[in-house]
């Protein structure tokens, strides 16, 4: 393939990516797809999920968790709120965090705490999920 | 004629103060690189945020019973300002600017008869605010645990304007805070943040195509919305981060140049009364020398 697809993956504290690859595939809400260059314009939402990134042989895989994909003219831009390589996700230090958030759930006196408790537990849990999926 | 010991005390007292604000300014220089690279390094995800939203906005115009948080309550009755300020002082004009313009602002709304509430972010905005608006300010969020900003810093914030927008408790909301351009100069910035207006020239131009949305337009909207007001809230703070930072270098330059130019003419005074008083010894002695 002589073009590439110009791939941006930005978080909002910086940008994380800014590369020319040959695909790259999104976990979009409605299913994966997946972006070759020249691909029609799309906005999706994205779910918690393994984003992978296709450049020469070894695919890149990365965990992304919340924000939105637009595929333009110019190339794709996936907008996460968290991004990150799926070989640094440290799953024993993830599960305790659920541990501890589980505790704080259990342990929310009013009802803040307990929607901000059950809000991290939330997350960790979907995260684990899609590490079990990914396995 | 200022006695000596006086002089000396003096002397070393603004060098002491001096050192501070020279010390000052480079921590304010080093955390200014800081801040200014974090602003930086959020703008391509607000900018991006900005431009898919204002595509989807503009092929939502028209249409009626859009997304509150983009159509509005289509009332201005009440008006929430959110002022961003810091949490520490010897920044020069820069928490005084920003009040300045959130009062001109809210005394105008007052007289065009609006109910007028307030949110401060920062203690120092809060403080001089409360002396005439106390009454007026609803909630204050206090930002001295944040070391670093983090995205999740601006989340409490967020979800405090979404939950009382959704409770109906303001009909419009604009957030003051200092736009930072460079270290001498921060613009204070109004921002108006719901109901969420864009530029019609950020849209991009796909060449006759449309977008496909997943799932569809309304959907979309509504995910990215309350998203894309946590990342301007997220991305004024870090401008405001690096404003302060930059006017506080400014500001203790300049106290460090006034001490030195102060240091300065305290000795010159110094040297001359030490003059002076040999002289008069020298007088007295010869005069006492000539009475023998």
């Amino acid at each position: 393939m002589a073009e590439k697809l110009h791939f941006e993956l930005v978080s909002p504290e910086k940008l994380l990516m800014s590369t020319d690859v040959d695909m790259v595939v999104v976990p979009g809400v409605e299913g994966d797809f997946g972006v070759l260059i020249n691909h029609a314009p799309v906005v999706s939402t994205l779910r918690t999920g393994i984003l992978e990134v296709h450049n020469g042989d070894e695919p890149q895989q990365l965990l992304v968790r919340g924000g939105f994909a637009e595929v333009n003219p110019e190339g794709l831009t996936v907008l996460a709120e968290e991004a990150m390589p799926l070989s640094d996700v440290d799953r024993e230090a993830l599960e305790a965090e659920l541990k501890n958030a589980n505790e704080d759930v259990a342990d929310a006196k009013d009802e803040k705490q307990l929607a901000e408790a059950n809000k991290v537990r939330d997350r960790l849990v979907e995260i684990l999920g899609v590490l079990d999926l990914a396995a | 004629m200022a006695n000596l010991k006086d002089l000396r005390n003096r002397i070393t007292s603004v060098q002491s103060t001096q050192k501070i604000t020279k010390a000052m300014k480079m921590v304010a220089a080093s955390k200014l690189r800081r801040a200014q690279e974090a602003a930086e390094a959020a703008r391509p995800y607000a900018e991006r945020m900005e431009n898919v939203l204002a595509s989807l906005a503009s092929s939502m115009v028209g249409q009626v019973g859009g997304p509150k948080l983009l159509a509005g309550t289509g009332r201005q009755d009440i008006q929430l300002i959110v002022v961003a300020t810091s949490e520490r002082g010897l920044c020069g004009g820069f928490n005084t600017n920003i009040v300045k313009g959130a009062r001109k602002k809210i005394s105008s709304l007052i007289a065009e008869g609006k109910d007028v509430k307030i949110v401060t972010i920062g203690k120092k905005g809060a403080a001089s605010l409360k002396r005439d608006y106390g009454s007026r300010i609803i909630k204050h969020f206090d930002m001295s645990h944040v070391k670093r900003l983090a995205y999740g810093d601006a989340g409490p914030i967020t979800d405090y304007l979404l939950s009382s927008y959704e409770a109906g408790e303001f009909d419009v909301c604009t957030l003051f805070y200092a736009k930072f351009q460079s270290a001498l100069t921060q613009i204070v910035t109004a921002q108006q943040m719901i109901p969420a207006s864009f530029d019609e020239e950020n849209v991009v131009d796909l060449g006759g195509a449309a977008y496909d949305y997943e799932p569809d337009e309304t959907e979309i909207l509504e995910a990215l919305l309350p998203r894309n007001l946590g990342v301007q809230i997220f991305r004024s703070l870090l401008e405001n981060a690096a404003s302060e930072q930059g006017s506080r270098m400014t500001a203790m330059d300049s106290a460090t140049r006034n001490a030195g130019d102060m240091i300065d003419a305290l000795r010159t005074t110094y040297n001359r009364t030490r003059q002076a008083v040999i002289t008069n010894e020298l007088i007295e002695i010869i005069s006492g020398a000539e009475a023998l």
